[in-house]
């Protein structure tokens, strides 16, 4: 496999690597502040994130993700990676399912830009083959989201916050 | 020995953080986990020194030395580290009210000391872990429960304060963006003198409308100058919102000789025996 082929297999690595681990460290925040149900999706976002970094390693034949932090993006993170700042301890599973459906969109985007860009002809089939991987989750979490009940009307309401000006 | 295989996970404890989820501190965190993994530091050979705030829990975040001190006194204790131990790299966080109000003082000589080490400011913009209070950086107009009609004071604006009183390297970055923030991180450990590091770092919880600083915030629009007039005249037509390094200076760092202690703590506290 060209150098080339194999630096893009080794990005698209650590971007699944990358979004795994920040769904695995929302998942503990939530756990920290008792929400349970979110926290629970947050943890199954990080496996199935991390079963596609699996993927990509048992198709390359390595055997451990690259560093996702050695890479840089055009976003300030990777585009599959949940914002930290896009939490509340209060959220339920719709927006969860919300966020997590943000990050495959601009997964799949980033591929299909690559699929079309003026690149090497093998990156840009890996890219595609990429880009159908991340529409089929977009579709699996449409799927999930619309099984799921909207937020309640005042879901930020807290009557007693764990920190709150007394 | 520099280790190549250290990455960001071996920076991070297994404490797990109670921040509110959404808070701006996880962005410092893991950019500082990055910043150390790329500066291949032995996390030994490391210190991470606080003072009292939600941000100055971070020490018990790291996995290096720590030291989490008394309030506004972070960059005391940082300075006895550094002039005690050269070795170590000392980095030096907290927030704006530990920073700016109660260790106001420590900052400006700080600063002037030019001491080899790194502070790093999460500024809310508020008092977060006493649940609002309004801090130096506050603008004069916010209101909130316990500040109806606002302070009326203008803020400091403290990387002027940083330049003005002698700090050899000053940036800012902003936890939305924890690459950007790593570089300038991994900047501010290698330049020579002391480093300050001022980080937009949203409260969701007291300042739930900091969320909206990723729209706000202009990434790599300051550019290192190495003239402190140059750095002085745009850093007062700034806006609080532009990221980079504002200025990169090379006055000497201050390190006073290391010797053996005049005293031993036996004989310090025979002074203060009844
Ligand atoms: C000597 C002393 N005075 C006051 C306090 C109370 N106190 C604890 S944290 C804090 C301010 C924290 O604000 P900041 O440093 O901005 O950190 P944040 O919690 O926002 O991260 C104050 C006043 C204290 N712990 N010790
Ligand atoms: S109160 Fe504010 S500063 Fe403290 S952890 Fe919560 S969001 Fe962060």
């Amino acid at each position: 496999m060209k150098q080339a082929v194999l630096d893009f297999m080794a990005r698209a690595c650590a971007m699944e690597a990358e979004a795994a681990e920040r769904y695995a460290e929302l998942a503990e925040q939530m756990w920290a502040f008792h929400n349970r149900e979110v926290a629970k999706l947050f943890g199954k976002l990080a496996r199935i994130e991390g079963l596609h970094r699996d993927q990509i390693l048992e198709k390359m034949g390595w055997t451990e993700a690259p560093d996702p932090s050695a890479f840089r993006w055009e976003t300030p993170e990777g585009p599959e990676t949940t914002d930290y700042g896009e939490l509340h301890y209060l959220m339920q599973a719709r927006h969860a399912l919300e966020l997590a459906l943000h990050n495959e969109r601009r997964a799949a985007e980033y591929y299909e830009r690559l699929s079309e860009a003026d690149i090497p002809e093998d990156i840009r089939r890996e890219a595609a083959e990429m880009a159908e991987e991340e529409r089929e989750h977009v579709r699996l979490i449409e799927v999930w989201l619309a099984k799921t009940p909207d937020p309640d009307a005042r879901w930020d309401e807290d009557l007693d916050p764990p920190v709150s000006v007394d | 020995m520099i280790d190549m295989t250290l990455t960001p996970a071996h920076y991070k404890s297994d404490v797990k953080p109670v921040w509110c989820p959404g808070c701006g501190d996880f962005g410092v965190l893991n950019a500082l986990a990055k910043a150390l993994a790329k500066l291949a530091l032995r996390p030994e050979d490391v210190a991470v020194v606080s003072g009292i705030g939600c941000s100055s829990r971070i020490p018990a975040y790291t996995s290096a030395y720590g030291f989490h001190g008394v309030h506004g006194r972070a960059l005391a204790v940082g300075t006895g580290l550094k002039v005690a131990r050269p070795d170590l790299t000392v980095v030096v966080t907290g927030g704006d009210g530990d920073g700016y109000s109660i260790g106001g003082n420590h900052f400006l000589h700080a600063c002037r000391r030019n001491v080899d080490l790194t502070y790093i400011v999460m500024d809310n913009r508020v008092y977060g872990m006493t649940k609002g209070q309004p801090s130096p950086t506050t603008e004069a107009d916010w209101t909130s429960k316990l500040m109806p009609q606002g302070t009326g004071l203008g803020e400091i604006k403290p990387m002027a304060i940083a330049l003005a009183a002698g700090a050899n390297f000053i940036a800012r970055g902003f936890t939305g963006d924890p690459n950007g923030l790593a570089d300038l991180i991994v900047s501010a450990v290698e330049h020579p003198g002391f480093s300050f590091v001022e980080v937009l770092s949203p409260c969701v919880t007291f300042r739930p409308e900091q969320r909206e600083w990723k729209k706000m915030v202009r990434g790599h629009a300051l550019a290192p100058a190495a003239d402190s007039v140059e750095a002085a005249t745009r850093i007062f037509a700034d806006d609080g919102m532009n990221l980079g390094v504002l200025y990169a200076g090379t006055r000497r760092p201050f390190a006073p000789p290391i010797g053996r202690a005049q005293r031993t703590p036996t004989d310090l506290e025979r002074r203060f025996a009844l």
